[in-house]
């Protein structure tokens, strides 16, 4: 057997954070940004040796606990490594993101994160179904105490609601689990990926997968711990909460939901369909009116994301193909917006937008990198979330006309809220003198900032370098669902040659 | 074919040079090395035009990279050139390499020059990626990319709220437009299973008469999909119902109007219809549509032109209306009069805009028509220039012998309308002679209230302002000078002296009027003849040889109308603001509702205003504190937290902030009981 790099992945971050409690405040953040950037590194290693086109579960470990029911198994496919990558790849950002700004108890602050992170890696590479219940849940309890102890001012009734809603949602998943595990006598992943389901049977079972994926999404009407989420966790709490946390749930979808109980999502389509029409529209006018920067962010998220359920449920390669790039995609660009709040909140300590203006004068580059960012966000084409949302909306369009539009919609409304923000942020003059004199970025807000517009700019000029990983991944899932797939409601009917010849001639006559 | 890599990707890499050296690079580094970008690209692009002009060059595609693959879908970066992209290269590169050119003396004293041109040249770039286009997507790309560039450079001077309004309209307004061209993609991509240009059009025929599903409808799927695509180019070409961003659009510099929002960006709408029309022909509904747009446009904008008082804004009107022409063109079949129209308006519409622009700088940044007049003396070069505009625009000519640039663009669109022979063609044609007129009455307005008559500089706050501090400069120098001031008063001019523009304005005045006076005569054989211009486009858009023969045989009375009407507007202007200027105040007094109706522009901003920008905030607000706050959360966590508060001692205690050890807690038990239920 091969180094086992995926329990590295996972371990390294847990010894490293049980070490980094007993370290002062400077040395705790120099130990987890090197346990960071180490596992991004390894992150990288991981991409390079992935095999395209090799076996569909790749660096595969086993060890059993209690045999056939729970174990130890890890093992990735091309959707688990670029999330995987995607961790990674924000955890040091976070790490520099929470530098100064983080004064209060800074050991259990990096200790968290990094438990955090091991958590995350250990949803992403689970092949046991309750391992990974283990991990989904687990990375629950980091972001509480993120949320409850560096939160803002009212941290406490956030989290509650974070915890409340994403608990319920747990346990319901929990009983499809054990149900499962005992009707295909396994809890691996890979076999329960084959195993057919009772149709009878498969209808619950994707609803209590649901319950739990819908609130992580989150998707509309379980949305609203998410605003208040974001609104009082730290910066670097929202980019990993926005970037990666947000990413479990469409993840689930594909892993769990789509795969193993097919015709239950054939025929609950109208389902998903239904509540992202909804959420696109609904959250995109909410976002319209906010006027706390942080809550405005966190509902277009919302509305981003329904663009991944949609897609994901389009039932086509363009749409989970557009999917999983919006969920890298909005994992880059809603951290970074989030990091271009934490930015100024630093300076000004509000996220009133009102407070703000000008920004433009006295910070060219953040306005810049802001600029960037705002119109990643709104799809703009050659930017990595227009590449997700294009595709995930021509698969939409494939399965339905109504969903398709209604969805595009939102490219509207996006764009409306979004440049509405940055106009009062960025443009106009400023609110006060205090907002006049803030400085422009610094060195390690530069470094921040600066590799996630490279990464989008990546994703969105040539997306191949992510596609081309996942490309025989949604092969196997289309093969599970396509069977299946609900028709679309275009039903292209050609019309009929002999009677357009003669009409065509008919027109020629009279023309002459 | 490398030089076209060059022409496209030497303004990206301008722009990246001005934009992100900006401050550290300083002001002239940042204007020479874009202007040098451009004047490359343009110095590259006319040979290709040239050599698709002689006859001896042929389409190809240069493929960059690979962009978007999944499953069918396969997307490339590639750059085409035919002769419908060598004419829009050569559009592109002359007015963006003049309009670069001469911001460095408009600009000169703007504090963020580096900026300025760095957006310059990247909406170049984007325009470029836009007319090279070989899919769809790419073509998509380009159209959002000019559409951001349009945004920056509206809300160039941020610090202004009217700008910034302006700028955020303009850009929601597209994306109004935006929703169509996205959903004819999708349409498209399901249909023929590709987005390659080529591809889409030779497959379209075999689909003729099929029919498909849309939004409950049963629908001719070449109209579904011709006019979901038109929708995207009403967007871009400010057609009738999305046009109200343009006109406010004006206020951005002047260049960038002169280069986005007259020369290239909005013709983006005539030119997608052009590089489809094989497309297009294949649905009457979608060419009746198209056509009738595109006369409503023409009348609209004209009608409004004609009372609008700010300089630009009657120039915006005109391009609008403008734009209308080149649409029922495309829509008759005239595609190749729809394109030279395009390309002769580039010169003439350019060069009444920096003309514009001259007199603004002139002016001392004064735009108000009203408190020009007689500047015909004092800015001499730049009246002869809007002159040369002018007789372009309104298309003075005799046939036959030698006509300005728009005598023979616009009279072969309106003998094409009148030509086809449809009944869209013939409302069309209607329109079209009426908006010629109203177009020459609202140009010739422009050139006497701002160059003939005497001057009536003393109102404009802008003129009073400059006065005064020339002034105040006079009381150091010569202590009480007050008596010679108000001497001067008297002749409306507050002692100001207009000065006519620096040679880096005027030198692209001169070049465009040569495009303004022989654009039409040089090119009209190539574009719109019937036997060379089949030759000339190569099967590039679909050219009709029949219905540009039918062109040139129309009666004499259908070639004159244009003429008649070009003098029956001058005449009008004339008697209205040089013989007798109290007609316009007659005028207005005699019909205050129709005055009243045109100069609110018909109020299709305040219709907008009230249909959904209102409604929208409103719904927001509703959701939020009703939906969210109200429902959601009042049944969901709320309500299950006062239960819990109620019940339970252990949610008091979590309440008060135990969330550690409650998250702990929560741990084990997670672990215990997953380990219960699985070894149980």
């Amino acid at each position: 057997m091969s180094f086992p790099i995926l329990s590295t992945m996972i371990l390294l971050p847990v010894v490293a954070a049980f070490l980094t409690i007993f370290l002062s405040a400077n040395a705790a953040r120099w130990a987890a940004l090197g346990t960071t950037l180490a596992l991004f590194v390894l992150g990288i290693v991981l991409w390079q040796a992935y095999d395209i086109g090799g076996p569909q579960w790749q660096f595969v470990e086993q060890a059993p606990i209690f045999g056939q029911r729970f174990s130890w198994a890890l093992g990735i496919d091309g959707i688990a490594l670029m999330l995987i990558v995607l961790s990674v790849f924000l955890m040091p950002i976070c790490i520099l993101a929470s530098w100064e700004s983080i004064q209060k108890r800074v050991p259990e602050y990096m200790a968290a994160f990094l438990m955090m992170e091991a958590f995350m890696i250990g949803v992403f590479a689970a092949q046991d179904m309750f391992l990974f219940y283990i991990f989904f849940e687990a990375g629950l309890i980091p972001m509480y105490l993120i949320i409850g102890i560096w939160g803002g001012a009212d941290r406490i009734k956030a989290s509650y609601k974070f915890f409340l809603y994403t608990l319920i949602g747990s346990l319901v998943m929990l009983v499809a689990m054990l149900w499962m595990a005992r009707e295909a006598g396994t809890s691996d992943i890979p076999t329960l990926l084959q195993y057919n389901f009772p149709v009878e049977a498969q209808t619950w079972l994707w609803f209590a997968f649901f319950a739990s994926f819908a609130v992580k999404m989150p998707m509309w009407p379980v949305h609203t711990w998410l605003p208040d989420a974001h609104v009082q966790a730290p910066t670097a709490g929202s980019v990993i909460l926005a970037g990666v946390l947000l990413k479990m749930g469409g993840y689930g979808f594909i892993r769990f939901s789509l795969p193993m109980f097919p015709e239950a999502s054939a025929a609950l389509v109208w389902v998903v369909f239904g509540m992202s029409m909804v959420a696109v529209v609904y959250t995109s006018l909410v976002a319209l009116v906010q006027s706390d920067m942080k809550k405005l962010i966190a509902y277009s998220s919302v509305a981003h994301m329904a663009f991944v359920t949609i897609g994901l449920f389009a039932f086509n390669r363009q749409g989970i193909e557009g999917a999983l790039i919006v969920m890298l995609a909005h994992g880059l660009v809603s951290g970074a917006l989030f990091l271009c709040v934490g930015v100024i909140y630093d300076r000004l300590h509000t996220r009133e937008i009102a407070r703000y203006g000008g920004l433009a004068n006295n910070m060219p580059y953040y306005a810049l990198f802001f600029l960037f960012f705002t119109m990643a966000s709104v799809g703009l084409p050659g930017l990595a979330n227009f590449v997700g949302e294009f595709l995930a909306l021509v698969g939409a369009y494939e399965a339905n006309s109504w969903v398709a539009a209604v969805a595009t919609l939102g490219i509207i409304l996006g764009a409306a809220y979004m440049l509405w923000l940055y106009r009062r942020v960025a443009f106009g003059t400023a609110a006060g003198e205090d907002t006049a004199s803030m400085k422009d970025i610094t060195a390690r807000e530069w470094l921040t900032l600066a590799p996630i517009a490279a990464a989008t700019l990546w994703m969105g000029v040539y997306p191949e370098s992510f596609m081309a990983p996942m490309r025989n991944d949604v092969t196997a899932i289309l093969a599970r669902i396509e069977p299946v797939a609900p028709h679309g409601d275009a039903k292209l009917k050609m019309g009929d040659p002999k009677k357009l010849a003669k009409a065509h001639e008919a027109a020629h006559g009279e023309a002459h | 074919m490398e030089t076209i890599k060059l022409i496209v990707f030497l303004p990206l890499l301008a722009a990246l040079v001005a934009g992100l050296g900006n401050r550290m690079i300083g002001n002239v580094a940042a204007k020479a090395v874009t202007t040098a970008a451009l004047f490359i690209s343009c110095a590259l692009s006319w040979p290709i035009f040239l050599s698709f002009l002689g006859g001896h060059a042929e389409a190809q595609v240069v493929p960059v990279l690979d962009f978007i693959r999944s499953g069918d879908l396969n997307v490339q970066w590639s750059l085409r050139v035919d002769t419908l992209t060598a004419v829009m290269l050569v559009v592109v590169t002359s007015v963006s390499s003049l309009v670069h050119l001469y911001s460095w003396g408009y600009m000169s004293e703007d504090p963020s020059q580096p900026r300025f041109f760095a957006y310059l040249s990247l909406f170049t770039f984007a325009m470029l990626m836009l007319v090279t286009a070989d899919s769809l997507v790419q073509m998509f790309f380009g159209w959002e990319g000019v559409g951001l560039a349009s945004y920056l450079l509206i809300g160039f001077w941020y610090h202004k709220p009217s700008a910034n309004a302006a700028a955020i309209k303009a850009f929601v307004v597209n994306r109004v437009g935006d929703f169509g061209f996205s959903l004819g993609i999708f349409g498209v991509f399901l249909v023929f299973g590709t987005v390659s240009i080529p591809e889409i059009l030779e497959a379209a025929p075999g689909y003729a008469g099929s029919t498909i599903g849309f939004l409950g409808y049963r629908i001719d799927t070449i109209t579904l999909l011709c006019i979901l695509l038109f929708i995207g180019a009403m967007g871009k070409s400010a057609q009738l119902g999305l046009h109200t961003w343009l006109p406010d659009a004006m206020e951005g510099p002047t260049p960038v109007s002169a280069l986005i929002h007259a020369a290239t960006m909005v013709t983006a709408g005539v030119f997608m219809v052009c590089r489809l029309s094989p497309l297009f022909e294949l649905s009457d509904v979608a060419t009746n549509l198209v056509t009738y747009v595109g006369a409503a446009t023409a009348l609209f904008a004209a009608t409004v032109g004609t009372t609008q008082t700010d300089i630009k804004r009657v120039i915006a009107y005109s391009t609008c209306s403008q734009l209308g022409y080149m649409f029922f063109a495309a829509g008759t079949g005239a595609y190749g009069a729809a394109m030279f129209h395009l390309f002769t308006h580039a010169f003439f519409k350019a060069l009444l805009f920096l003309g514009a622009g001259s007199v603004i700088h002139a002016m001392h940044h004064e735009q108000d028509m009203r408190y020009y007049g007689g500047l015909r003396k004092h800015i001499p070069f730049t009246f002869w220039a809007m002159m040369a505009g002018t007789l372009a625009i309104t298309g003075v000519g005799v046939i036959g012998v030698f006509g300005f640039a728009g005598f023979y663009s616009k009279d072969a669109i309106i003998e094409a309308a009148f030509a086809s022979g449809t009944e869209a063609g013939g409302v069309a044609f209607a329109v079209a002679v009426f908006a010629a007129l109203l177009t020459s009455f609202y140009s010739w307005r422009l050139i006497f209230l701002t160059f003939y008559g005497k001057p009536r500089w003393s109102q404009s706050e802008h003129i009073q302002h400059a006065a005064h501090d020339a002034h105040g400069h006079d009381d150091h120098a010569h202590g009480h000078d007050d008596h010679h001031a108000h001497a001067q008063d008297d002749d409306g001019t507050l002692g100001y002296h207009p000065h006519e523009s620096p040679l880096p304005m005027l030198v692209p005045l001169a070049v465009l009027t040569i495009g303004a006076i022989f654009a039409g005569y040089g090119f009209h054989h190539a574009f719109i003849g019937a036997e060379e211009g089949a030759a000339f486009w190569q099967g590039s858009l679909a050219f009709d040889a029949h219905l540009m023969h039918a062109m040139h045989e129309v009666p004499l009375l259908v070639k004159l109308s244009a003429t008649i009407v070009m003098i029956l507007g001058l005449a009008i202007a004339w008697l209205a603001y040089i013989k007798d200027t109290t007609i316009p105040a007659r005028f207005t007094a005699t019909f205050p509702a129709v005055y009243q109706f045109l100069l609110n522009k018909w109020y299709w901003d305040e219709l907008y205003n009230i249909l959904f920008v209102k409604p929208s905030l409103w719904l927001g607000c509703i959701l939020w504190k009703k939906g969210d706050e109200g429902t959601i959360d009042r049944f969901g966590p709320h309500g299950a937290a006062e239960v819990v508060l109620q019940g339970s001692r252990l949610a008091v205690r979590f309440q008060s902030g135990y969330l550690y050890s409650y998250a702990f807690v929560m741990l084990l038990g997670l672990v215990g009981f997953a380990t219960w239920a699985m070894t149980r």
